[in-house]
Parts: C-alpha cells; structure tokens; sequence
C-alpha cells in the first residue's frame, strides 16, 4: 500500500448514540496512514473511546446509534460491513485484561478467533505458537488466568488480536489495569511490534506521559466530540491545549515551565530522553532555590500501627509476613506494591475480614484483634475501587443512610447526619435523585459519603482515581484533601505515582508480603533498588534531575511536590 | 487467593489423552447401564471396570476426600430413609419374605429388603466414580467441545465454558461486595432473624448483579471483536481428534451397556436379578 494512501478515512463522521441528545462526535475528518503510530488523548467523555468503537466496528454493531459521513478503511466504505468482517482489518485490545480474557488458559484466548473462523486444529496449535513467541508467552500458553499477571494477561490479549494478520492494531486505554513498571514494559512492547511488523498503531489513553515514554509519530487530542489538536508530539507539548483540554501534561515539562524554561519543538520536548535541556540547567538550579518550600506539618500521634504482622491464607504460603508501620493522626499515606504484593490482604486484616497469624494491629494504642468487622467499621470506613460494587440502593440519601439503618440510628439523629455527610461529598442537592443518574466521580462521592456518615477517623481508599481522566481526578483528590483538612486520617492504596507524589507525604511500600521501606514520596520514586524491586517507575523529574546534574534528586523531586501543593492553594 | 472450582489437571494418562466427546459418550453409556439395571452382578462388574479406571486416570484421593464424603453422607441417609418410608419394598418386588428379625412395631429386616437396598446403594456408589473421573480428567473447554460434538448449539457449549471461566470472578466480586456490606454494618452470621438475612442478601445480591452485568457486557463485546458467531460451526483449540483409544473406548462401553440390557432381557426377564426364587 503506498504510503500516502490512508488505512482509516474519517469524512465529515458524526455519530449520535440513540440514547443520547446530542452527538459524541461533531464532523471529524482524519486520515491514519499505513504504519502510522497515533495516540489520541483527551478527558472522559471526549470522544476518543467512541471514536475507537467507530473503528473496531462495535458501532453500530453492539452500540446502536445515527452515523453521518463516511468511514473508509483500506479504501473501503465500512457501512456494508459486519463486526466479523472489521475484526479481519482491525484489531482491538481491550482496557479490562480479565474481560477480555474468554479462555480457559493463555493458548485457547489467544487461539480464540481462529476457532471462531473454523481453523483446524494442528493449524491453529502452529499459529497460536508463532504468536505467543512474538509477545514472549510461549512458556505460559498452559496457564489459566489466575496464574497470570495482568501484564501476561494483556500480553495474551495482544497475541489474540495479532494472530489475525490484522492491519491495524487499537488500543483503548491499555495502561488502566497495569502497574507503573508493568504499564512501562506494555509500551515498550508496543513499540516493538510497531518497528518489527510495520502495522498502524492507534492508541487511546488519557495517561499521556507513560504513553510518550517511546516515540509516536502523531497525537491527536480531543474535547467535546471534535479533534482539537493534531500534531506531533514536541509540538502539542510546546503548546496550551493540553492545558486548555484538561490532560495532564508530562511532569517535567511542568517543574520546567515553573522553572521559567520556554519549550520550543526543536527541545524535542515529546520524551525525557529526547529534551535538549541546554540552558536549563541553570534555571532549574534557581528555581530550586527559591521555590516555596513549607514542610507539611505531621502529628506524631500515632493512630493505627501494624505490628510483626503475619498472614497466610494456606500453611506454609506467607501473603504477609513481619508487616511493622505507623499511621499518624491526620496523615494522608500510600501504600504501594504490585499486584499480590499484599495490599488487599492488609485491607482484610485491618478491617477484621480476617485474621492475623501472628502480630497485632493497634487503632489509637489499643489492640483491635477482638472486634468485629462491625465495630471496627466505626472508625475505620473501606472505600473500593468499584462503587457498583458497593451500592445497593436505587436513591442517594437512602444508600448514604444504610449503614445508620444497619445499626439501628433513625429519626433525627440519621437525618442530620445523612445531612453532614451528603454536604461534605458536595452531594446535598442531589439527595432525591436516583444513583443512576450519576457519573462515575459521584458515585464513588456517594460511596464516600456512606463511610463517612459512620464517622470513621481513618479512610481508607483503594484505586479511588482509577479509570478517571485528570479532571475527575483532581476533582476526587480535592475532595479527599479537604476531608483530611478536617482531621480524617486518608489511606490510599494505588498504583499511581502521580498521585503518591504530589498527595501523600508518605509511602508504605509492600512487596511479596514484606514491608519495603516507609518513606517520602520523593524518596521512594528516587529509590532504584525501591523501584525495581517493587515494580514502580520512576518519575521523569528524577531523570530530568539527573540529566541536569542536579545532585540530591530526592530534594529537587520534594521540591517540585511542594511547590505543586502551594500552587494548587491558590 | 487462588479460586479453583474444578480440579482439572492435565496429566499424561490414556483417560486424559480421549477426547472430551469419547469419555462423555463413556460416561453416558456405563450410567445408563447402571441406572437401567437392578441386577447386582452387573453392576458390581461396572464398579470394578470404573475403580480399574480411576486408578488409570491418576486421580489422588485428596483431590476427591470431600466429595466422597458428602456421597458418603447421602448414600447413609437414603439408605436409612428408603427402610423408613417404605420397609416392605424388597419383599414386594421380589415376592418372597425372609423375615431376620423385627426392628420394632411393622418395622423388621427381611433378606429381600436388604437385598433391594444394597443394590440401590451400589448403583449411585458405581456412578459417582465414573462423573468424577468424567469431571477431573476433562480440561472445561473440552467438555464444551464434547457438548457441541454431539449436536448440541456451540454458542450453547461455550456458555458452559463460560461460566467455568468466570466462575471465580463472580465469587470473587461477591466476597467483595459482602464484605464492603458488612463493614458498613450488615449482620450476616446467625444472630440476625430470617427476614432481616433474607433482606440482607439483597443487599450484596443488587450489586452482584450490576457488576456482574458490567462483566458481561465487556466480555460479550469481546467476543464479537473476535468473530464469535460467526459462523455456524467453530474449531476447539482443545479439541483431540478421534483415534484408535477412543473408539475402543466407546465400543467398550457400548458392549457393557447391551450385555447389562441383554442379561435383563434374555436372563432374567426383568431388570431386577432374584436371587430368592
């Protein structure tokens, strides 16, 4: 195919889900050339994952709604088209690792749409190997996917798309589900199979930074239906519109723009390893010297600690073994560690789902281990990661007031507090609305708010950002921010490293049921041996650092956490 | 926490290298036999053949300790129940009566009925060995395979492969959301009345659903990414062609379920063996 002829034609393309007012798509135009590698970014509700169900063919196969304009792909108009005869063309690897995963083991998912297209057997035996060697599965093609990590689990989606000699290759947010490092090595693969096979990439994420930490060759940025911005990378960074569209850009070109640094393209600003960084060096220098820099003040009143805590589900199989840290009063903290690291084990045991082998957990110098996961919900309120998994009401102030009724509270008493809590979570005027009605950020209020008409002290969240685009998650950490404010002690279990360093003073890293290290923030993503060994990533300002001879990086990466905080006062 | 429903493990024996088709076939033939027949000699015969080959198939009795003893438990009280409800039914079919001696009031212990339970009792006791070996040396897919090959809907036999698959998930959504529900104060022991246990369940019951329905919907969209449906027939990346093994195997079974009819038919003109007359 030449060069110059695009594989996907969008021509004045709007759509309009049947179940909505408005279209989600105004009037796009876009030509994707052969062999292209394309990101398209912007917040939820922008488009962009409407735009890659456009491509797949799941419009208007799955998701019925109005279509105006053409689509051609590989010069043909798809309109004639089934989702069968797209899923030759287009290749799509899914958000979700274990949603998409329909097989009983890595060999049968990968082999899954061969059987669909009657492929006999020894064939497909040949072909599902081929495949499995080029995303480096070969050796786990027996497993079931609960021995997989989530990384190999997307490896196999991968692989399950690839086998089909598919042209183009789409990713709709691949790095959601995956730990730092794991998310690191998903685009490196990526990028390996763009140089090695030649086949058009296009990627949909809202994480740009990770997704730049390997060349692409364009970004398309999108807001309210319509392509803003389409461009190269360097360029879009030298640029407002991320900015303007609500994407985080990357955080060393911030700490460089506070420094007073101007990008121009000709930095090559699209990567930490691309930067020319002459001239930098000195105002990065000055800027660490006069920047703000007031220690957060932390009470030394300790509210909960672990001690010599061990935990095995089964004789023999330590998740947990000799787990010593402090909480202190009012602190906002992070545990980290990659997956099975322990993290939700721990979650168990401080909420009384189970029970310690060895070791005590002390809530304000008291051993817990003889209460109740009821009593214990008193002060200590677990917010999940889904909220459809916690709510069970059909309207607002009813789900709130649930654990009141549990425990017998109604009346005034219930009502005032339901008040509080419906107030705090910013969800007072909408008490009476179905929760149906919300979206995803006020849900996970309305899960919030169900803690905390309980009173707890200490909140513990796990993921609360996950999924959400940088809006919603300033938005939810705000919020979380200003109930520490008030004296609610927050415990944040993630995988985001943004959010570990610029809302946490402090880190609990677990991993392979040990205790890692307690530290700053700064300190931990700073730390090689930390990193590595529990499978983080370090942060581009530690690069950007050392580039520029900055010698205690730790310092300069505090530095920038602090002047973010007193940025965001204002 | 490693959830695994069904025990499956691959190992490297003749039953594990059938076909998933040829031991449900097997498996179909030998329990028709056996729930056909009333005749104790036949069926011991096929317990022994199954024992032969649960002993073939490797299976350790560790894998199996808790089903046999919830068979165990069933096979002690249908067995005292049957006398119970109906003391005389041996000695109705069998048309002879060797009393042993009265238990109390009409109840006594005759030869014939305990002739006719032990009989009934050696029919699920040679059933049970044959399902597990069926269940624990047939990989879940190739079971599903197996169930398309004899005609029944594929779409239909990947459902049961499905819910296989996601079977653990579920359970582990629903462990989630129980507990999120009773941190916030939902009682789930037995100290709670039946109707507040009944509305409690609800309550982790809605969710489930939802997230559930969420689950189906991503998987299901999927699937038609990936030509589910396309055509009316599919491969199975599991499935084995057919050899030499298993058509012996089904001649095998195929032979012990006619002899089983025939010694019915032509020996003892019924489906019970009498041994009073």
């Amino acid at each position: 195919m030449d060069k110059r002829m695009p594989v996907v034609s969008f021509r004045d393309y709007s759509f309009q889900y049947h179940s909505q007012a408005e279209p989600t798509l105004h009037d796009i135009n876009l030509d994707i050339y052969a062999g292209e590698k394309i990101l398209i970014v912007g917040p939820s509700g922008s488009g962009k994952s409407t735009l890659g169900h456009c491509l797949n063919g799941l419009i208007p196969f799955a998701y019925q709604g109005e279509i105006t304009g053409t689509l051609e792909i590989a010069g043909e108009t798809v309109a004639n088209q089934t989702i069968f005869d797209r899923s030759k063309r287009v290749g799509t690897v899914l958000q979700d690792p274990d949603g998409q995963f329909v097989g009983l083991t890595a060999g049968e998912d990968i082999a899954f749409s061969l059987e669909n297209d009657c492929v006999a057997v020894d064939e497909m035996r040949e072909r599902v190997r081929d495949v499995a060697a080029m995303v480096d599965m070969e050796d786990q093609l027996r497993f079931s996917p609960y021995e997989l990590s989530g990384g190999q689990k997307q490896r196999t989606a991968l692989a399950g798309v690839m086998i089909n000699h598919v042209d183009i290759l789409l990713f709709d947010e691949p790095l959601a589900n995956l730990d730092p490092a794991t998310g690191k090595t998903a685009i490196e693969i990526i990028d390996d199979i763009h140089r090695d096979s030649g086949k058009t990439i296009i990627i949909i994420e809202h994480r740009l930074e990770d997704v730049l930490h390997r060349h692409v060759d364009r970004v398309l940025v999108m807001n309210d239906g319509r392509i803003i911005a389409d461009m190269d990378a360097d360029t879009l960074l030298c640029s407002t519109v991320l900015v303007e569209n609500g994407i985080r850009e990357p955080l060393y070109t911030t700490v460089l723009k506070y420094a007073g640094v101007e990008l121009t393209p000709d930095m090559h600003p699209g990567s930490i390893d691309t930067i020319a960084l002459d001239g930098c060096k000195d105002k990065l220098a000055s800027w660490m010297q006069q920047a703000d820099r007031t220690l957060p003040m932390a009470s030394d009143h300790v509210i909960l600690s672990m001690k010599e805590l061990g935990f095995s589900y089964e004789a023999g199989r330590k998740v947990l073994s000799d787990v010593n840290f402090e909480i202190f009063k009012g602190e906002m903290i992070s545990i980290v560690g990659r997956n099975g690291a322990g993290k939700s084990t721990m979650t168990k045991l401080l909420c009384g789902f189970e029970k310690p082998d060895e070791g005590r957990i002390c809530y304000d110098g008291k051993d817990i281990a003889d209460q109740t996961i009821r009593e214990r919900a008193e002060y200590i309120g677990l917010v999940m990661q889904n909220p459809n998994q916690m709510i069970s009401e059909t309207m607002i102030a009813k789900e709130v007031g649930l654990g009141l009724k549990l425990r017998g509270i109604t009346g005034e008493e219930a009502e005032g507090r339901i008040e509080k809590a419906l107030k705090i979570c910013g969800l007072y005027p909408f008490r009476d609305w179905p929760i149906s009605a919300l979206s995803f950020g006020q849900k996970k209020r309305v899960t919030v708010a169900s803690m905390l008409v309980l009173n707890p002290n200490i909140l513990v969240l796990d993921e609360p950002t996950a999924g959400q685009d940088y809006r919603h998650y300033t938005e939810i950490m705000k919020f979380l921010v200003e109930l520490n404010q008030q004296g609610v002690t927050v415990v944040l279990i993630t995988h985001d490293m943004h959010l570990m360093l610029e809302y946490t003073h402090r880190a609990i890293v677990l991993s392979a049921g040990k205790l890692l290290c307690t530290a700053p923030a700064s300190q931990v993503l700073t730390d090689s041996d930390v990193i590595e060994e529990a499978n983080l990533k370090e942060t581009s300002l530690y690069q950007l650092a050392k580039r520029c001879g900055i010698k205690d990086a730790t310092a300069f990466v505090q530095c920038f956490i602090d002047h973010e905080r007193w940025v965001r006062q204002i | 926490m490693k959830l695994k429903v069904f025990s499956y493990n691959s190992k490297d024996t003749p039953i594990h290298k059938m076909s998933g088709l040829t031991k449900f076939i097997c498996f179909l033939f030998l329990t028709f036999a056996v729930m056909f027949s009333f005749d104790i000699r036949a069926i011991i015969g096929i317990m022994f053949f199954s024992l032969w080959i649960f002993k073939l198939s490797e299976i350790k009795f560790s894998q199996i300790r808790l089903m046999v003893i919830y068979v165990a438990i069933f096979l002690v009280t249908n067995f005292i129940l049957s006398y119970l409800f109906s003391p005389e039914e041996g000695v109705n079919i069998y048309g002879t009566r060797h009393e042993l001696f009265v238990l109390f009031g009409k109840y006594s212990i005759t030869l014939e009925q305990f002739f006719y339970q032990l009989t009934k009792t050696m029919k699920y006791a040679s059933v049970v060995p044959l399902g597990m070996i069926f269940l624990l040396t047939t990989n879940p897919s190739e079971f599903a395979s197996a169930l398309s090959g004899i005609g029944i809907s594929y779409k239909a036999a990947y459902a049961v492969s499905l819910t296989l698959r996601y079977f653990p998930d579920i359970q582990r959504d629903y462990n989630n959301i129980s507990m999120a529900q009773q941190a916030r104060g939902l009682d789930m022991s037995k100290k709670a009345k039946i109707s507040h246990r009944f509305k409690n369940a609800l309550l982790i019951i809605i969710p489930l659903i939802l997230s559930t329905l969420e689950r189906v919907n991503s998987i299901s969209n999927a699937m038609d990414l990936r030509g589910f449906g396309k055509h009316k027939k599919r491969t199975w990346y599991t499935g084995k062609p057919f050899e030499r093994l298993d058509w012996i195997a089904i001649a095998v079974s195929a032979a012990i379920f006619l002899a089983t009819i025939a010694l019915s038919v032509f020996v003892n003109h019924s489906r019970f063996y009498n041994p009073f007359i």
